[in-house]
């Protein structure tokens, strides 16, 4: 393999540049925000020195301080967002009400389509078991990996290997499932693990994708196969913050691991498990490229962001993939809901 | 402050990138420099028509990939360096989705290979390609048949010629399997479905089948259908048929739809190495004809670029492991069908050097120098023969050429998307998994508006 | 390891051993249970990509007709497939490094933005006190339903026509070429990583303790200085989870970057050269098996190397009391 060092330089370069735009940004914010203030903090001091000795009332902490603050804080991720996300979902919106080629408005045509359609029910009740399934078993399974292994000897090697699902591209695990799920005739040589499994029972093999609703559930398996891995880091993340003096303490009052987990483990997580819940569900919400390349939405198994991808990006009618977008942002307000009452109850706790 | 700086980091890393690709030239590894020196040589007579275009840069997006890609590059390599012009070709897999992603982002190559007259005739109605050239025009006009012609005209204007074809109605089969059992290459329908009983009679499944083909599963059983359609009917009804002029359940497509049935909805005649009928809804259309070289299967009908998918090691020849034959007509008196598929170069640009390659591309000096490489079909008639190794290649281009021969463009592909790569397809699913001809028709006829 | 111990001692000494002894067998019982638990998970788990790292050293005639088991009884063994990924049919193919630096490129950067602008974020949303904080957390957190494709084409156009506004060009177009566009990419990542970001970290750095704020603030340390001293140790964890994750999206990421990389080998990341390495038409599918290998090795060392900051986790939380 020739390797020419000086064709790879300008992109070692730009990455450099990458990497000093990052320093500047992020350190002149910080430097800025706490150079700046500490200034008007001595500034005010010498006054508040001066005040008294006049005898005068101190003056007040400025309170919009706190809001100049909060706006160099929030400035550059709110930018990117308006830029990268809120002008997208607002187009969105604009589009299913337009033609397939977005250009004439149609009014509602678009959502009367999506509704008329009988696959739309379906195709919405498959959603519903994704989202209700994925979520659930992924989070169950990480989590109870993550207390497992916890302290484990060879923790790390055990933690990789339910990661590894995650780290594949997913060129790699749509031929791992190909692998599972495959099908070949009876008395032919099976190419799937699932059906060699079949074969080796005395069962007959099965066409697993074919048969609804079953087809569903074994595309749900995929998805849990993946999501489980972030479920089990980011809740192990949470399990090793536990102050360790609450774990001792806890230990010293003679609980069994059982009690443990029910009583301090559980608990002490609620707030990593519910991203992990919620993070989950959205990306069910969203998922289609599992159901795209197994079996593309045939057989009673679509998704709605399968749907939306076909319409608006295979089809061209950009208004029907929009409309289903959109129908998307409305399924996603229970969770929305959900996550003010968290926010509220946090606050009042707090 | 930041976008300052970031902006005086562009210019330096410009800057030194110049200065590295200089040194990098130093060592000889860059061939593309130097283009007016080659201008005039003896070697780049063909290419007068295409100077005046130095250092012009022309990008070029398909879903042509690996090595076919690369074939193509070295296919224009001696264009570039006679004309100057730097041809940047990118393919992907994910090309008709990402195509007007660029194009409504703003972001159009100047060319693209379409296979899709569908997808190029909403790109004309939207007004996002440009008219061909009068020099494309008349390069296209001399070279290639009006059959193919039509297929990038909309509404009167000429937008694209085609670049490379393929040949759809073969009947994929192992010579020496068949000298074997001594059986014969049939020539007329009746003599396929004896042959097919014959073999079923054997013990064998004589076909094999797979539609599995990811995101776009279903296709291979449209081409099916298609090739049936030119079969049972005349060009012209084919031709209604696919500019939805008569309904998609008109009684003459349940017709071809129930004829392809006969064969691929027979559970004596499939699905040979896979299992029953409804296996071939599962088989990955690349797995689809292995069978035959394992001799469990001995028919599979699927168009000439089947020949990339025989395992390494596999000779691809009239007395080889496989070959493959003219997927016979019903009606010999009708003429010979031949289905078939193809890209058209579409401009979205009209720079006088993106004008020159579209031209270039038509040209026979284009056809003859990739066909020179190997491994290519076109439907160009300045193609020689001569410079087509490949047997099925050499096959295909025979057919491509005859006279007798009745081309017709792949239906699904112009069709709109919505139907020809949506509803047409899934419907195709279902009826392999069980649906009944009339429902499922009329399932595709209600969803083309 | 073995669970039981003969009774030796009686009297009233044994009851109380007794019950200690059952605590410890019970508990050895829970450690037994637990480790058979673990290794059911893992087994199934790795089985399936166990069968596609046999499927990779598997010659392609034997891979596309028979299961990867059958290895075991019939051991026909290749680096073909390896060969094929690494270092391609052709020499024009073969710059994999290539790829490979470009992929780096890409995901370095689309780590550190996401990951430093979501902290600021996410502190200011949880501990600065401003009007309609909370309403503009959930407005981010709800952005995270937002499908990354209906994101492309708007954001596409902002690259390349810039903004205006009746004619009145606000921001220019951006222009790039060559290595430049690699910016494109960097900005497309973060953008679309920054709800999620937020999300996680907000209720990391939500959780911290109150007195920890308070009394920091009662010592005259400005917000910028908490952040920096206070905040950013003890949620470590989370970062270092968010940065695996980001990792893996921009590795694995295809879509974005074909769109906003371009597809040569002077900007594509490897997942764009491995999906090619599938051919034209999918035919030499089975390279993609050794692809997936060659491409998961960098996040598996990303996630071995941050999983020292989990443990560093426990011992800062233990700072709460």
């Amino acid at each position: 393999m020739e390797f020419d060092f000086a064709e790879q330089a300008p992109k070692l370069i730009m990455l450099l540049w990458g990497l000093v735009a990052f320093a500047v940004v992020i350190g002149g914010l910080l430097v800025l925000l706490d150079a700046v203030p500490a200034f008007f903090a001595r500034r005010r001091e010498a006054r508040f020195v001066a005040a008294t000795a006049n005898g005068a009332p101190p003056p007040g902490r400025p309170r919009s301080r706190e809001g100049l603050f909060a706006t160099f804080f929030l400035l550059p991720t709110v930018v990117l967002l308006l830029i990268g996300l809120v002008v997208p979902a607002l187009r969105t919106t604009l589009l299913s009400f337009m033609d397939g080629g977005s250009q004439n408005f149609v009014g509602l045509d678009n959502y009367r389509w999506m509704f008329a359609d009988d696959s739309i029910v379906r195709v919405l009740l498959n959603t519903l078991v994704w989202v209700t399934l994925v979520p659930l078993v992924a989070t169950s399974i990480g989590l109870l990996y993550a207390v497992l292994v916890d302290r484990a000897r060879l923790e790390v090697v055990a933690k990789s290997l339910i990661f590894m699902p995650m780290a594949i591209s997913f060129v790699g695990a749509s031929i791992i499932w190909r692998f599972v799920y495959a099908y070949r005739g009876q008395g032919e040589e099976q190419i799937g693990l699932l059906n060699q499994i079949m074969v080796s029972l005395g069962a007959e093999p099965r066409q697993w994708l074919l048969d609804s609703p079953l087809n569903t559930l074994l595309l749900i398996v995929i998805m849990v196969w993946i999501q489980a891995g972030f479920a089990m880091v980011v809740l192990s993340a949470a399990i090793k913050s536990i102050p360790a003096d609450i774990v001792e303490a806890a230990r010293l009052d003679g609980v069994n691991p059982w009690q443990m987990f029910w009583q301090v483990t559980l608990p002490s997580i609620r707030p990593a498990l519910i991203v992990v819940v919620v993070t989950i569900s959205i990306a069910t919400l969203k998922v289609f490229d599992i159901v795209r390349t197994s079996t593309n939405g045939n057989y009673d198994t679509s998704v709605i962001a399968n749907e939306m991808y076909n319409q608006a990006f295979r089809y061209g009618q950009n208004g029907q993939g929009s409309a289903l977008a959109v129908f998307l942002f409305v399924l996603v307000i229970p969770i929305v809901i959900f996550q003010i009452r968290n926010l509220r109850q946090q606050r009042r706790e707090g | 402050m930041a976008s300052a700086r970031l902006r005086q980091a562009f210019a330096i890393t410009g800057v030194l990138g110049l200065a590295l690709s200089a040194t990098a030239c130093g060592t000889g590894s860059s061939s593309n420099d130097g283009g007016s020196s080659n201008a005039g040589s003896a070697e780049c007579a063909p290419y007068e028509n295409y100077q005046g275009h130095e250092g012009k840069k022309v990008t070029i997006y398909s879903s042509i990939r690996e090595i076919e890609a690369e074939r193509l590059a070295e296919s224009w390599k001696q264009f570039e360096d006679c004309t100057g012009i730097d041809i940047d070709h990118t393919g992907n897999a994910e090309f008709e989705a990402q195509l007007p992603v660029r194009v409504d982002g703003g972001n159009a190559p100047d060319l693209a290979f379409i296979p899709q007259p569908g997808l190029l005739q909403r790109f004309a109605e939207q007004g996002q390609i440009k008219a061909a050239s009068a020099e494309t025009k008349a390069m296209a006009e001399a070279n290639y048949p009006a059959d193919w012609l039509k297929y990038s005209t909309v509404n009167g204007t000429f937008y694209a010629a085609p670049l490379g074809s393929n040949v759809k109605s073969f009947v994929w089969y192992s010579p020496a399997m068949f000298q074997e059992k001594g059986w014969s290459v049939p020539t007329t329908w009746d003599d396929l479905i004896k042959l097919s009983d014959t073999i079923a009679d054997s013990g064998i499944k004589p076909w094999c089948a797979g539609i599995e083909s990811g995101d776009a599963t279903g296709w291979p059983a449209t081409d099916w259908i298609e090739d049936l359609m030119l079969r049972t009917q005349t060009p012209e009804v084919y031709d209604q048929w696919t500019t939805h002029q008569i309904p998609f359940n008109d009684p003459r497509v349940a017709e071809a739809v129930d004829r392809a049935g006969t064969i691929l909805k027979n559970e004596k005649y499939v699905n040979g190495g896979f299992g029953g009928v409804r296996s071939i809804a599962t088989t990955a259309f690349q797995d689809g004809g292995l069978p035959i070289t394992q001799g469990k299967c001995a028919l599979h009908r699927q168009a000439s670029f089947y020949a990339n998918q025989w395992p390494e090691g596999t000779k691809v020849a009239e007395d080889g492991d496989v070959f493959a034959f003219y997927f016979p007509a019903i009606d010999p008196a009708k003429g010979k069908p031949v289905l078939g598929g193809g890209e058209f170069v579409t401009a979205f640009a009209d720079r006088p050097e993106v004008q020159a390659v579209q031209t270039y591309l038509a040209s026979g000096e284009h056809a003859n120098s990739r066909a020179k490489i190997g491994d290519w079909v076109s439907a160009n008639n300045k193609l020689d023969l001569a410079n087509v190794a490949n047997p099925i290649d050499k096959l295909s281009v025979e057919l491509l050429q005859d006279d007798s021969t009745v081309f017709r463009f792949d239906g699904s592909d112009l069709m709109p998307a919505a139907v020809g790569a949506g509803t047409f397809w899934k419907g195709m699913v279902e009826w392999i998994n069980g649906g009944n001809t009339a429902n499922v028709l009329q399932g595709i006829e209600s969803s083309w508006k | 390891m073995t669970t039981t111990t003969p009774p030796v001692a009686a009297g009233t000494q044994a009851v109380d051993k007794r019950s200690t002894r059952v605590s410890r067998v019970r508990k050895r019982l829970n450690t037994r249970i637990a480790t058979v638990c673990a290794i059911v998970i893992a087994i199934v788990w790795t089985i399936p990509t166990f069968g596609l790292f046999v499927s990779s050293f598997r010659p392609e005639d034997q891979l596309k007709t028979t299961g990867w088991w059958t290895f075991f009884r019939d051991p026909q063994f290749t680096l073909q497939n390896y060969q094929d990924v690494l270092f391609g049919q052709s020499a024009s193919s073969g710059r994999l490094a290539s790829y490979f630096i470009n992929s780096l490129v890409i995901t370095v950067p689309s780590v550190l933005f996401p990951l430093a602008f979501a902290a600021l974020a996410a502190y200011a949303l949880a501990w600065i006190n401003f009007r309609g904080r909370d309403w503009l957390y959930i407005g981010i957190f709800a952005l995270q339903i937002v499908p990354l494709q209906m994101a492309l084409v708007p954001l596409l156009s902002f690259f390349s026509r810039g903004v205006s506004l009746g004619g009145v060009t606000l921001l220019p177009a951006w222009n790039l070429d060559g290595a430049q566009n690699f910016a494109q990419v960097w900005f497309a990542h973060t953008c679309f990583a920054l709800p999620f970001a937020v999300f996680l970290l907000h209720n990391f750095i939500s959780q911290l303790p109150k007195d920890l704020m308070e009394a920091a603030r009662v010592d005259g340390a400005t917000h910028p200085r908490i952040f920096r001293t206070i905040v950013l140790p003890l949620v470590a964890p989370a970062l270092a989870a968010f940065g695996i994750f980001q990792f893996l999206w921009v590795w694995n990421d295809l879509l974005v970057a074909l769109i906003f990389a371009g597809g040569g080998e002077g900007t594509a990341p490897l997942t764009v050269r491995l999906a090619e390495l599938a051919g034209t038409r999918g035919n030499e599918w089975q390279r993609l098996t050794a692809g997936a290998f060659v491409s998961i090795v960098v996040p598996l060392i990303v996630f071995l190397s941050l999983q020292r900051y989990f443990v560093r986790g426990l011992l800062a939380g233990s700072v709460k009391g």
